[in-house]
């Protein structure tokens, strides 16, 4: 009877095991329960043990070759039976061995369930006692799982079960992870032999809109890989543009920021690359054609991104009401959930507080946000000669899953040229 | 040394076959370590041969006496009826044979190696065991665990002989009712065998150190038990302090000071200690392996049952907390599971139930009132009797009341008390819930069978909410 050695799941997490040395050898007679080779697994080096009688006709997976668990590494058989069959069965990890394993259809692989691990795992020496399973992840389809007990004491506590690592069985979420959540996050220690004077410090309560937000940046920090990209923009044109425009505006009382006029330059920029007007929705990436911007304004608590609406399509003017409008009933806290959802990509601007350069943090799903520093006079070197010219440097943070570095650039690029020449914003 | 044959290899030695090595053999043994249990006596330990599973036989033996005796309302007219210690002695010993036969049957389908005389650890992964005819014989592991458990405590004033002075084992070893029982201790040991021997006819006094009887029980629990058993014509003294056992040809003259120290001298037929259990811990070459063991002889672990040793493991009695079955089986369990790298959480030794199979029974788990007031919970009591409940009526047992204990904050279930029928098998229900956190209102919110005893949990959970429907 033919038994195939599978690269058998010797932890519970294990996805490849490394053959670290083979006990037997082909010719050998093996019979059920002998040990064959020694794995490593992401844990420790575990001994996989056979699982059938006969000989070792076959070892497939070489010393030091890893496999992923499932593969057929060796075979085991009578002395004279057929085995061609079976080292066909042989997956990706294995040498060629003649035309049949260029087939990679994969067999049955045995069920990589913890029943499975831990029949076959047999700790190879003293040294695996101490390896736990990694924490599991709390949630299940989007529901927090987590015991009544847990969900009462998280709600009179003010613990967002969202931001807690459950240690239960299955990484439900227990009373001592919100214990442990409210330890790590109110009651931080205070310095050995220092108590800080009541007078020295206020607490301040923190209210849903501050909650929101801790919730939405971590996870945007946590799970979303950052990168940033810096550019420096003569902001020259920009500054003639806007007086010009504001001259035309003069009767009607509007005027327009430096601010507005980026804005729309963002709007056409992102229209010409719209792989950074972009979402990243795990099983794909949503493109959009419709520039929806949010605009991060600072509010008494915190703040809060109001949503120009199809800012492509909008005039300067246009967008500068809007954002005025928006920011004004933001401070009040008037604004409508609807003007402050569905945003596609973000600009947080600094300048005015003096900030010269920052980077924001992206607000998923969006996959950029372009943090803007102040407009200053700064010495340049144009045409060989030190200038002092108008300069803004823009820095944008990207998520790598959507946007690469080369894509970044190209709209950073057309940013700065849209900003350099306003005219090419209208083109 | 000469005469030492060197044995086998294993990947773990469990030392003693008790309710904790015999589940951690096997456990380790599904998990494809190669296992060896070594047992000086018959498997199973105590538990099986001469603890929880014979007394059980016993107290079952006990209740259908006492149903004979009230017979006449289910029209069983058994007024002669007599009763004979003799056939249920033999047929505790049946079943504790039964369940020994059982544990050598898993341990042959599992491949457990089953060794059979004393070991010994000699360090360096070594165990020594010495037959009943005085061959020793090394064998090695990787892993040891220590499942000695633990023995009856002997009283300085009261020296367990098992022929006037009993020890549960003497206890469980008679074949005749005596007239007269004097019992120190009123733990669950001395609780069930009070019932035993009373239901059997005889004069059974009671003598507890501590203030009450079953003193770790929740104090409503304990009156209400004081009360049933003083009808029964049990003595109970309490606060009492055992003074002198005076060993003679027909009998036992004890002295006893109660409560108010008053000297009470009575001549009963036996004695039978029930003070409480000591280690197991002497004589295993602890020392020479290096393993601590604290003052009172327990082996010091930590939450993994690991010992100060690396390779040496100690669960059960012997690692002290509660001394327990279940608890044992658990740490076996938890102690092999991390051993082979599948570990998941240490034992919760807050949600160990207690159970004492007295009639009514009576079973627990979590906080006492007394207890949750002293941690300083704000709690709501709900107290549910059992005559509130038509299964309980029906049944002719609603003697009794659910207790449960809430913490008015989370409605944290902080402690569940039950005395009445089925109490062990009941108490379950709260160790799942509290297992899983519930809160009380799912204990409620849970539909219930009707009609059922079961019915008293979540009646009783209504109760602590304060809007029971049936009282």
């Amino acid at each position: 009877m033919i038994t195939k050695v599978h690269m058998e799941a010797l932890s519970p997490t294990m996805e490849e095991g490394q053959l670290v040395k083979w006990h037997k050898g082909e010719g050998d007679a093996v019979s059920s329960g002998d040990i064959l080779a020694e794995i490593e697994t992401d844990k420790a080096t575990m001994e996989l043990v056979a699982r059938g009688d006969g000989v070792l006709r076959k070892v497939i997976l070489a010393e030091g070759g890893t496999a992923p668990v499932g593969d057929v590494i060796a075979v085991i058989a009578a002395p004279d039976e057929d085995i061609s069959s079976a080292v066909g069965d042989a997956g990706g990890g294995a040498p060629a061995e003649g035309p049949q394993t260029a087939a990679t259809s994969t067999p049955a692989r045995p069920a990589k369930s913890e029943n499975a691990g831990e029949a076959q795992a047999r700790p190879a020496s003293r040294g695996a006692q101490t390896t736990a399973a990694p924490p599991a992840s709390s949630t299940d389809g989007g529901r927090r799982k987590a015991s009544p007990l847990a969900r009462r004491l998280a709600e009179d506590l003010g613990v967002d079960l969202a931001l807690v690592q459950g240690s239960g069985p299955g990484g439900r979420i227990v009373k001592r992870d919100i214990e442990a959540a409210k330890e790590a996050g109110v009651t931080a220690p205070a310095p050995v032999g220092w108590t800080p004077d009541e007078s020295e410090y206020e607490d301040v309560p923190v209210s849903q809109l501050r909650k929101t937000i801790a919730k939405r940046l971590v996870e945007s920090i946590g799970p979303v890989p950052h990168f940033f990209l810096t550019v420096d923009v003569d902001m020259g044109r920009a500054v003639a543009a806007r007086g010009s425009i504001n001259a035309m505006l003069g009767q009607s009382g509007e005027k327009v920021s430096i601010n507005d006029i980026l804005l729309k330059a963002v709007a056409a920029a992102l229209r010409k690359h719209p792989e950074c007007n972009a979402q990243w929705h795990g099983g794909h990436i949503r493109r959009f054609n419709a520039v929806h911007l949010g605009v991060a304004v600072a509010v008494e608590d915190g703040l809060i991104t109001p949503v120009i609406k199809n800012a492509h399509l909008k005039g300067i003017s246009q967008i500068a009401r809007e954002v005025r409008e928006l920011a004004g009933r933001a401070r009040e806290k008037k604004l409508m959930p609807d003007e402050y959802t569905g945003s596609t990509f973000s600009v947080s601007n600094l300048g005015m507080f003096g900030i010269h350069e920052f980077t924001a943090i992206i607000n998923p799903p969006e996959a950029a946000i372009l943090a803007v520093g102040g407009a200053e006079d700064t010495p340049v070197v144009v045409d060989g000669e030190v200038t002092v010219r108008p300069r803004m440097r823009v820095t944008m943070s990207c998520d790598h899953r959507v946007i690469d570095g080369a894509q970044g650039s190209r709209f950073l690029a057309t940013l700065k040229a849209m900003l350099e020449e306003p005219t090419a914003i209208v083109v | 040394m000469a005469g030492k044959a060197s044995g086998e290899r294993f990947d773990l030695i469990v030392v003693g076959s008790g309710p904790g090595g015999y589940v951690a053999a096997i456990r380790a043994a599904q998990l494809g370590m190669s296992v060896a249990c070594v047992e000086a006596d018959k498997l199973g330990g105590v538990c099986l041969n001469i603890g929880c599973i014979p007394t059980k036989a016993l107290l079952t033996s006990a209740q259908l006496v006492n149903e004979m005796k009230e017979g006449e309302r289910h029209g069983i007219m058994a007024k002669e009826v007599s009763f004979d210690l003799a056939p249920a002695q033999k047929r505790s010993r049946a079943v504790a044979d039964q369940m020994n036969k059982g544990i050598a049957f898993l341990f042959k389908k599992n491949k457990v190696t089953h060794i059979q005389g004393f070991g010994r650890l000699m360090g360096e992964g070594k165990v020594e065991v010495e037959a009943t005819d005085g061959t020793k014989t090394v064998h090695e592991a990787s892993n040891i665990i220590v499942a000695t458990g633990s023995r009856p405590r002997d009283l300085p004033v009261l020296t367990i002989d098992e022929d006037r002075i009993w020890s549960s084992t003497g206890a469980l070893m008679q074949e005749r009712a005596p007239d007269s029982l004097l019992i120190v201790g009123a733990g669950a040991i001395g609780m069930e065998f009070a019932d035993v021997y009373a239901s059997y006819g005889t004069r059974v006094t009671l003598v507890e150190a501590l203030e009450r009887i079953l003193p770790l029980e929740d104090a409503e629990i304990s009156k209400f038990m004081t009360r049933t058993y003083k009808k029964r014509g049990i003595e109970i003294h309490t606060s009492a302090r055992f003074e002198k056992a005076d060993i003679q040809a027909d009998g036992v003259q004890v002295t006893f000071k109660d409560a108010k120290g008053e000297a009470h001298e009575v001549k009963v037929d036996y004695v039978l200690s029930a003070v409480g259990r000591v280690p197991n811990s002497e004589g295993l070459g602890l020392e020479a392996a290096g393993v601590k063991t604290d003052e009172r002889g327990f082996i010091v672990v930590d939450g993994l049952m690991r010992t100060n040793v690396e390779g040496i493991y100690a669960i059960g009695d012997v690692a002290g907390h509660q001394l327990l079955a279940h608890k044992a089986s658990h740490e076996g369990i938890t102690c092999v599971e991390h051993i082979a790298g599948h570990g998941e959480g240490t034992v919760d030794y807050e949600n160990v139930p207690n159970c004492t199979y007295c009639h009514p029974e009576v079973a627990s788990v979590g906080l006492t009132e007394e207890q949750a007031k002293a941690k300083g919970f704000d709690i709501e009591v709900g107290k549910l009797p059992w005559v509130a409940i038509g299964r309980a009526v029906a049944l002719g047992h609603a003697d009794g009341f659910v207790k449960i204990i809430r913490d008015k904050k989370y409605s944290e279930i902080l402690g569940a008390h039950i005395v009445g029928p089925s109490a062990t098998e009941l108490i379950a229900e709260f160790v799942v819930g509290r297992h899983l956190e519930s809160t009380v209102e799912e204990l409620e919110k849970a539909i219930h069978p009707h009609p059922t005893l079961s019915e008293g949990v979540s009646e009783g959970a209504l109760a602590a909410l304060g809007r029971p429907i049936h009282i």
